[in-house]
């Protein structure tokens, strides 16, 4: 995984609640058994539509994505990170993320910010009067500053620095393969085996 | 201070644990599946890794497999690759998969409980958020992302922060023709699909535990569709009748010490959930959704509610947006919505118990001529049995399309699917813009309103017919 310190970007306003994985990347996208190419297929229902946001020219080159509440419920698929990620999003804003959709984002390096719904409204303003305007997002002081304003956003030490180090968790329980032996020499002899397969 | 069932299972699986670090819990049950797997097993090639514990992983074929023809290739060639790279990838890593035409085959969800593999006190996942079925058992089952996939195929272990706790009370009795899809609707709607979000929920209460296993695994099905990763029931004698004599449920001795420890896996009476929430299963009555997202739904006596009856602003321009959709008028009776096809299938709600209900309600009747149903069993031996009882002429001589297992219509990822502008009464889970094909419009029901759906060819109950 690449390392997050910080990103400047333009930021593009989504202004819609409970933007589910459906939306984000429908059913019939997900049949590739890449992790790349997933562009095509970001919010394709949407993009028919041309004057949904990323059909708009001054929001062409953003990689800020500021989104309504109850973002990435539904479907667990990590696809619909990949294709953010492949469309070119470094970072998605909004007031609360579904639980999958968010462990997923963290561990695929693209930076899920949490901030008030009052700041994203604020944040949904300034994109539209501005969509030039850089928006600044630092994962050192944690912290998401444009124009004048600069607010602070909530992320455990343990995402913060396994983002910023760049370390992919699988490597990170490796090293404590011993604990997980120790773990399976007590486990119940009644737990289910799947194989050998019985009948 | 006592502890919740959740935290009890919890505790059970805690490899390892250092303060400032998520908890690595120790996973019981891998299930995977062709869509959400392909680039986990890319990754274990990259990295020179191996599956650590085949034998605590099983593989299905559902969520593209046609079900139709399914002695042929399937034609789709994308999903034909897909399918065969899971085959692949289980043959070089040694994981036990259930192909198409294997007797064992379905969805994952439905396949797991009925070889007697969910068990009590496990923890279970699978790259599929709909793992939360599991949970119906007293297991902590949830749904992963591909990443998570890899990262338990390599060590059958995942990194997580523990979740809190909600207690989900239903007191009461259901009334004939009202079942637990209803209950799960009326949740949904009640505290909306970001209310569990960071919660595993408990459902208790008498209304609860009356459930057959089959019910009680729809409502934790849909526990997702409330925002929550995990939901679960205190087991019980239901619980561990289901189990009793299945293919791999725990023999002799390994019987007893499986009982005694599945006992102890109960909330305690002086544990403290962080919320609680009531519901009274006297006042339920067959619910059904009218918009885009599972918590947009209300009884089916009423009428599609007006945007301006929401307070919270959010919710009233996602009304807006969920009608235009589906095409409805505020004001309009649930009931005169006219459906052009019934979807009596899924992880959800297709079991055997499902497909029973719905017979006996179409039994001797006719589907509506202007109405099309489709009955797809959640796995080949649900699609055997039925047929051993006769419930596949029953479908088939009212006018419906007796199917073979998968995921089908519920997300469209074969040729099951809506077309644009076509309308669904689904027993499935989600309700979602597109989801059963692009520009399809969703109502979520249960098996028995799919039934007398599917004869009156609006949205009813068995009440109407």
């Amino acid at each position: 995984m690449e390392k997050f310190t910080s990103h400047s970007g333009t930021g593009i306003p989504l202004r819609r609640s409970n933007v589910d994985t459906d939306q984000i990347i429908p059913a019939v996208y997900l049949k590739r058994v890449t992790r790349s190419g997933f562009e095509d297929g970001l919010f394709a229902a949407w993009r028919n539509d041309p004057d949904f946001v990323l059909n708009q020219p001054q929001y062409k080159s953003a990689t800020v994505l500021v989104a309504g509440v109850d973002f990435g419920t539904g479907s667990s698929r990590e696809h619909a990170v990949w294709a953010l990620q492949n469309y070119g999003f470094k970072v998605v804003i909004s007031s609360r993320f579904a639980d999958i959709f968010r462990g997923n984002s963290l561990k695929g390096g693209l930076l899920t910010v949490i901030l008030p719904q009052s700041e994203i409204e604020k944040l949904w303003v300034a994109i539209e009067n501005n969509p030039a305007m850089t928006i600044a997002v630092d994962l050192e002081s944690k912290t998401v500053a444009y124009e004048n304003e600069r607010i602070s956003f909530d992320l455990d030490d343990y995402t913060r620095w396994r983002l910023m180090e760049g370390l992919d968790d699988i490597g990170l329980t490796m090293r404590n393969l011993g604990d997980v032996e120790k773990f399976e020499e007590k486990r119940a002899n009644f737990k289910p085996k799947t194989l050998p397969v019985l009948s | 201070m006592g502890k919740t069932l959740a935290e009890k299972v919890w505790e059970d699986h805690v490899v390892r644990r250092t303060a400032g670090e998520p908890d690595l819990l120790y996973i019981d049950l891998h299930l995977i599946h062709e869509v959400t797997s392909p680039q986990a097993f890319d990754g274990l090639r990259l990295t020179n890794r191996k599956v650590r514990r085949p034998d605590l992983t099983l593989a299905t074929e559902d969520h593209n497999v046609p079900t139709l023809d399914i002695d042929k290739p399937i034609a789709d060639p994308v999903s034909r690759l897909q399918v065969d790279t899971l085959r692949k990838n289980c043959q070089e890593f040694g994981v036990r998969i259930h192909s198409l035409g294997d007797v064992e085959q379905g969805i994952v969800h439905v396949v797991g409980p009925q070889l007697g593999l969910t068990q009590p006190g496990m923890t279970i996942v699978c790259g599929d958020s709909h793992t939360s079925t599991h949970g119906a058992f007293g297991a902590l089952a949830f749904g992963i992302g591909t990443s998570e996939v890899e990262h338990v195929l390599a060590t059958q272990t995942l990194p997580l922060a523990k979740p809190k706790t909600m207690a989900i009370n239903v007191e009461g009795t259901l009334k004939p023709g009202v079942t637990s899809k209803d209950i799960i609707l009326a949740i949904i709607a009640k505290i909306s699909t970001g209310g569990g979000q960071g919660y595993v929920l408990e459902y208790r209460g008498s209304a609860i535990r009356a459930l057959s296993m089959e019910a009680r695994m729809t409502i934790c099905n849909m526990s997702i569709e409330a925002g929550a990763r995990a939901g679960l029931i205190a087991p019980d004698a239901t619980t561990f009748e289901y189990i009793k004599g299945r293919p791999h449920a725990p023999q002799g001795a390994d019987w007893d010490a499986a009982i005694n420890y599945w006992q102890t896996l109960k909330s305690d009476d002086d544990a403290v959930f962080d919320k609680e929430i009531n519901l009274n299963a006297d006042e339920l009555s067959p619910f059904v959704t009218w918009g885009t997202n599972p918590g947009q739904g209300i009884p089916l006596n009423e009428v599609v509610p007006s945007p301006e009856s929401f307070q919270d602003i959010e919710e009233r321009t996602a009304a807006e947006r969920a009608l235009v959709y589906m095409d409805l008028a505020a004001g309009t009776p649930m009931k005169n919505i006219k459906i052009d096809t019934v979807f009596l299938g899924s992880c959800t709600n297709g079991r055997i118990e499902d497909l029973r209900a719905a017979a006996a309600i179409i039994k001797g009747k006719k589907v509506a001529s202007n109405t099309r149903m489709m009955v797809v069993p959640g796995s080949a031996r649900v699609r055997l049995q039925a047929e051993s009882e006769g419930l596949d002429k029953v479908f088939l001589d009212a006018g419906a399309e007796w199917r073979s297992a998968g995921c089908s219509m519920c997300l469209g990822m074969n040729p099951d699917q809506l077309k644009p502008g076509e309308r669904s009464a689904s027993t499935s889970n989600r309700n979602f813009e597109g989801r059963q094909g692009k520009g399809g419009r969703t109502h979520l029901v249960s098996p028995l309103v799919a039934a007398a759906t599917a004869i009156r060819g609006t949205l009813s109950s068995p009440a109407d017919l």
